[in-house]
């Protein structure tokens, strides 16, 4: 049986939460398939691969090279391709990130083979049979892949990362630099004024709409996801189009997709397309004033009332439990 | 500057959607179709860039069934200035069959840029852009929120966790936009009557039948009902409890 090649994701030399969820997955199809685990990550000299070892592959392969810092989707693709020449792989899995949104089909054009791209779910039973969300969520796609090889990528937090007995051996390997013909090439990393977690991959969101008010009044939230924390602020295309909040930060159809554990809708009526980015959050808390806003239809828990009121409340009896109380 | 956009029919954002008779596609009646609200951006994109050149084309092109000539008026009406229609009735839900069946009408076209929308808000697979990158051998950002396009030589910008990657690239290269990227215009009325004069030309094509296969499409699982904990800040304690004890999140 072909084997699975998962791709790790670092930032800054560390492998991301992503990586290992990609790893638990694919351990357990290759379970099913009674095949083994290969991982490569590609990253600076610095790359510490070491965490990847513990949640199941068979083999961790580490590409350094400090040209390879940022993302540059030729040396990418070109490590996967002479992999793939040297061995057999019936499964390419990746996390569908920033990174894996723009690799996974380039990988999928290069190998000839489909794409099935920011699954919820892949399981092995009579094929290989992977669930994606699509009409923005509105729907569920059961898919069957009916071709030799296949490009998975999978939703960030759609897989719980379970360490493993087994330990991968971590080799490192040699990253091709040369590259055939006109590449793009990524030159420099903005950083935003503060590191701040990203909504796609925080297991918290606190979200925000129109019903804060003014721009200024995000700091509730923000005091809110601090005590919570790790947990990032995210925002209705309401307040986003009002530019209140960046781009970067809304959550729905048009904006991020996203699965935390535990979602917060404060001052949001619940629209269609905000729903469509936040309905597979484990658990959802919606706080609003009008107690019919569709939010409530949704929400997992919920309190009507003036947020500016309930909010602050909220922030410190967090900050008591947190505190181990 | 020669450019070419490739643009899809989707259902509007608002629709609900309901799943048809056959278990596996929706049900399309009553449904609004738009042009994908990405693609307006990649439109735009291209318009700007023929404006500020001087000179040039900008060509899209849909592969879909006989109604995306509507789409492809939309489009003609913004002001690009010819549609190609590849038509396809069958709905292929791998995205790279989507990918070969516009490069084969690409390939040949001498475009200084090829723009895609970063998604299709109905597939949702944010993959056909890169997939004909690859496949043409062009150089190409995915996601671009910002673009600059000097001698031969481009920048864009794209968002990713983290941060905003500054990608250096050279022309003829493959773009896909995000939202960000500009402000779309609405097709003036004059626009929408030049738009029927436009050429469009419709080129049947078959599909591969891809490498996955639809097994069901169905509704998300209905979240449990939930429950309002109460009105005010008193509420509070009672949410608290919730998430420990019931929900098992703190
Ligand atoms: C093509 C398209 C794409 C879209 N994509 C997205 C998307 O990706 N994401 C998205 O979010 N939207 C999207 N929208 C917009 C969407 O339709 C809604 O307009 C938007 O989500 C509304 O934002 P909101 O909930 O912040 O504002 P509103 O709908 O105005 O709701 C504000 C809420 O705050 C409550 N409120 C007010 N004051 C208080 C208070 N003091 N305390 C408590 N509650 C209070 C109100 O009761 C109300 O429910 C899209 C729309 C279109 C047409
Ligand atoms: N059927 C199609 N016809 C023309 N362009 C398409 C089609 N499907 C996808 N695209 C283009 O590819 C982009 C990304 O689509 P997707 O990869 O399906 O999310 C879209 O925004 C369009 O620009």
């Amino acid at each position: 049986m072909a084997g699975v090649l998962v791709i790790l994701e670092q930032r800054d030399g560390v492998l991301k939460k992503v990586s290992y969820e990609v790893v638990t997955a694919a351990r357990s199809l290759a379970d099913r398939l009674g095949t083994g685990v290969d991982a490569i990550a590609i990253g600076p000299m610095a790359l510490d691969a070491t965490g990847a070892t513990r949640f199941g592959a068979d083999e961790v392969v580490i590409l350094a090279d400090d040209h390879a810092r940022l993302y540059q989707p030729h040396l990418y693709v070109r490590a996967v391709l002479e992999r793939a020449k040297t061995k057999d792989y019936g499964i390419v899995l990746l996390s569908a990130t920033a990174l894996g949104k723009d690799l996974g089909p380039r990988l999928a054009a290069r190998l000839g083979c489909p794409l099935a791209a920011d699954v919820t779910d892949v399981g092995a039973d009579d094929g290989i049979v992977v669930s994606r969300p699509v009409y923005a969520g509105k729907a569920v796609c059961r898919l069957k892949v009916v071709a030799p090889r296949c490009v998975i990528s999978i939703r960030p937090n759609s897989v719980t990362p379970v360490e493993q007995s087994r330990t991968a051996t971590l080799q490192h390997a040699v990253l091709g630099l040369d590259s055939e013909g006109p590449v793009a090439r990524t030159a420099s990393m903005k950083a935003p004024a503060e590191a701040k977690l990203d909504v796609a991959e925080a297991s918290i969101v606190v979200s925000g709409g129109r019903g804060l008010k003014e721009p200024a009044n995000f700091k509730l939230l923000e005091d809110l996801a601090q005590a919570l924390g790790p947990a990032a602020v995210g925002a209705s295309r309401a307040v986003v189009d009002a530019g209140w909040r960046v781009h970067g930060d809304q959550v729905g159809q048009t904006g991020k997709t996203v699965s935390p554990s535990l979602y917060f809708a404060i001052g949001i009526s619940g629209a269609i397309q905000h729903l469509a980015g936040m309905r597979t959050a484990k658990v959802i808390v919606a706080i609003n004033k009008d107690k019919d806003a569709p939010i409530f239809k949704v929400a997992d828990y919920g309190i009507v009332g003036d947020l500016f009121e309930i909010v602050p409340r909220l922030t410190e009896e967090i900050k008591k439990v947190r505190a181990g109380a | 500057m020669k450019i070419a956009v490739c643009i899809k029919r989707v259902p509007d954002t608002e629709t609900r959607i309901k799943i048809a008779a056959d278990g596996r596609s929706i049900d399309e009646s009553g449904v609004k179709f738009v042009l994908n609200p990405y693609d307006e951006y990649a439109v735009e994109e291209a318009l700007r860039r023929k404006e500020a050149a001087g000179s040039g084309e900008v060509v899209v092109i849909a592969l879909g069934p006989d109604a995306a000539q509507e789409t492809i008026r939309t489009a003609l009406a913004m002001g690009a200035d010819r549609g190609v229609l590849l038509q396809a009735d069958a709905r292929v839900l791998d995205p790279s069959v989507i990918a070969r069946a516009l490069v084969a009408e690409l390939r040949d076209g001498g475009y200084d840029l090829v723009l895609f929308g970063k998604l299709a808000i109905d597939d949702y697979h944010h993959a056909v852009g890169p997939m004909v990158a690859e496949l043409l051998r062009l150089p190409c950002v995915s996601a671009a929120a910002r673009l600059e396009l000097g001698d031969g030589k481009a920048t864009a910008e794209r968002e990713v966790e983290g941060g905003v990657e500054v990608v250096e690239f050279p022309l003829p290269a493959v773009l896909t936009a995000d939202k960000g990227l500009n402000e779309p215009r609405y097709p003036a009325l004059k626009g929408i009557m030049a738009a029927k004069k436009k050429p469009l030309e419709v080129k049947p094509v078959t599909l591969e039948a891809g490498g996955l296969e639809v097994l069901e499409l169905a509704l998300p699982p209905e979240r449990k009902p939930g429950r309002i904990l109460g009105e005010g800040p008193g509420a509070v304690p009672a949410l608290i409890r919730a998430l420990r004890t019931e929900a098992k999140v703190l």
